[in-house]
């Protein structure tokens, strides 16, 4: 059966119409699962209407691609791990990417006569969604542990990156007058994929979430452009709504680190004049504790703020966080989490990892909410966080740090850092939070100490 | 669609996305990228197209890619979506 291209474009404004009627659903804890229902009805609509376009003539390859993906998909969405999410992200980010760099590639190869805005349309989808695809998979990479997180680069990187972003434009240009050459078309898909590797190897992994949530915003880009070469209107509306939700979060992502995008792809940390001694910072101010001295301070406490970083994702800790929290709360205790817009790998790392201990969102307050309460809590918890309760950032001008805007966990009565030694945090800076008078450090895996901490506050 | 018409969706989607995304609040900002990756599993569409027309073996070789790569956007992306958000709604 085939129908009208008219009822087609109907079919897919519906589908936008489902998309924009989804995200919005998202703005809201209680109506997000319906907002995510009604997208993906959307997704069937637009797809189930474009098997009837008269384009298409066999359906073999469809239902073996189709079969392929999904059971991907499912495997992917069943198995990942909360504190994985990140790497799920990244590796979706890139099939994202890899699909549009497909599709554009299938349709300059299909060889029809596109004119100078389809060619350079595909030139755009290659060359996003290659770089996309590749530089997804080092984030991935790099995330998953499969090398190593630190920036890494070669003098004349940069200059590397310029040719063949240069390199890459003047191929699409020589399209445009030259739309049949494969080789030419070869040529910029090999550069865009080089290019986006080396675009995420200088990039560290605490700003990761900087990059999954640009890569996010390029998937949708890409997937715009690959709606020009096809002048699908679905492709167009949804790449662009996709490309402006990446774009938003790689802002609030830049401005809570109080660095610019730019800073973050391609500047090194500010390699601040005089390094700081470590030994000046901490030497005999350091006050270790125990579990039990920890749980006698929670006892007399009347409010208790708990800090969560990436440690707490490392250690799994989120389990054992709820359950102490359960544990104070029966003892009349006000507990509440102050999280960091970057704290994690990935915006809302943090929320998701509480949310699956079945901590209720209503006690997940963001930065501006929480910082003025710290002056009335007893005790806050620094639970595998480091450079975003750094005082320096508000203190020292001189600091590679300053200006960034972090949680002012030092204001609290008591301070007490769980951590499994003093180094330093992705900055390399020494943290003069762990030196103060108010602050006691309890040294040890985040899991193990805070199951310690529970067990002798059920005793006590 | 003319180049003219394309760019004006192109442009107002846009400013539509910002307007929506920046009510998403923190809490939501995973679910949101990972329902964003399902929803740009619209390059889907194209896909099917690409696959299921007669031009050629690298052109369905093309095509099959895209839609095992669009399919697990879609199928992975709404499914994680969904469990993400089912442990929000909770309480």
């Amino acid at each position: 059966m085939q129908i009208s291209q008219n009822w087609i474009d109907i079919a897919y404004l519906i589908a936008a119409v489902l998309f924009v009627l989804g995200i919005k659903g998202l703005t809201k804890p209680k109506t997000a699962v319906r907002g995510n229902m009604l997208a993906g009805a959307g997704m069937a609509v637009a797809c189930v209407v474009t098997l009837l376009h008269r384009d298409i003539v066999s359906y073999e390859v469809i239902i073996a691609g189709i079969l392929v993906g999904g059971i991907i998909g499912v495997l992917l969405a069943k198995k990942v791990q909360m504190t994985a999410m990140p790497q799920l992200v990244a590796l979706l980010n890139g099939f994202g990417g890899g699909a549009s760099f497909s599709v554009a590639a299938a349709e300059f190869f299909r060889g029809g006569h596109p004119d100078t805005v389809g060619i350079i349309a595909t030139g755009a989808a290659v060359l996003i969604g290659a770089v996309t695809f590749t530089g997804s998979f080092v984030a991935f990479a790099k995330l998953q542990e499969l090398i190593d997180g630190k920036p890494m680069g070669f003098p004349g990187m940069k200059a590397a990156n310029a040719v063949l972003l240069l390199g890459s434009i003047v191929a699409i240009a020589y399209l445009v007058s030259n739309p049949g050459s494969p080789t030419v078309f070869w040529g910029l898909a090999i550069a865009a994929a080089v290019l986006g590797i080396l675009l995420v190897m200088p990039i560290g992994g605490a700003d990761m979430p900087v990059v999954i949530a640009l890569l996010n915003s390029y998937s949708g880009v890409a997937a715009s452009a690959a709606g020009f070469v096809m002048g699908n209107s679905a492709l167009i509306i949804t790449g662009s709504l996709v490309g402006a939700s990446g774009l938003i979060l790689t802002q609030i992502m830049c401005k809570a680190m109080n660095r610019s995008l730019t800073n973050v792809l391609f500047g090194v940390m500010a390699e601040g004049g005089e390094t700081i001694d470590q030994d000046e910072v901490y030497a005999g101010k350091i006050k270790s504790t125990s579990a039990e001295e920890v749980a006698m301070l929670l006892e007399t406490a009347q409010r208790v703020v708990i800090v969560p970083g990436f440690g707490l994702a490392m250690a799994q800790a989120q389990h054992a966080v709820r359950e102490l929290a359960d544990t104070l709360e029966a003892n009349g205790i006000e507990v509440e989490y102050a999280i960091h817009p970057v704290a994690g790998r990935m915006p809302g790392h943090m929320n998701v990892l509480l949310a699956e201990a079945e901590v209720s969102y209503d006690k997940l307050k963001d930065m501006d909410t929480i910082n003025p309460t710290f002056e009335q809590t007893d005790v806050a918890i620094v639970l595998g966080a480091n450079d975003v309760t750094n005082p320096m950032a508000r203190e020292d001008k001189g600091s590679p740090i300053y200006g960034m805007p972090i949680l002012n966990v030092d204001k609290a009565k008591t301070v007490v850092v769980v951590k499994r030694s003093l180094s330093a945090g992705f900055a390399g800076l020494p943290n003069p939070l762990f030196a103060k008078d108010n602050t006691l450090m309890l040294f040890g895996d985040g899991k193990g100490a805070v199951v310690d901490i529970t067990a002798a506050l059920k005793e006590g | 669609m003319d180049f003219v018409a394309e760019l004006t969706l192109f442009v107002l989607a846009i400013f539509l996305g910002v307007e929506l995304i920046t009510k998403v609040p923190p809490t939501l900002h995973t679910p949101l990228m990972s329902g964003s990756n399902a929803i740009s599993g619209i390059t889907l569409v194209g896909a099917l197209i690409a696959a299921g027309s007669d031009a050629g073996m690298l052109v369905k070789v093309l095509g099959f890619i895209a839609v095992v790569l669009a399919t697990i956007n879609v199928i992975g992306g709404f499914m994680v979506t969904n469990r993400m958000l089912a442990m929000f709604k909770r309480k």
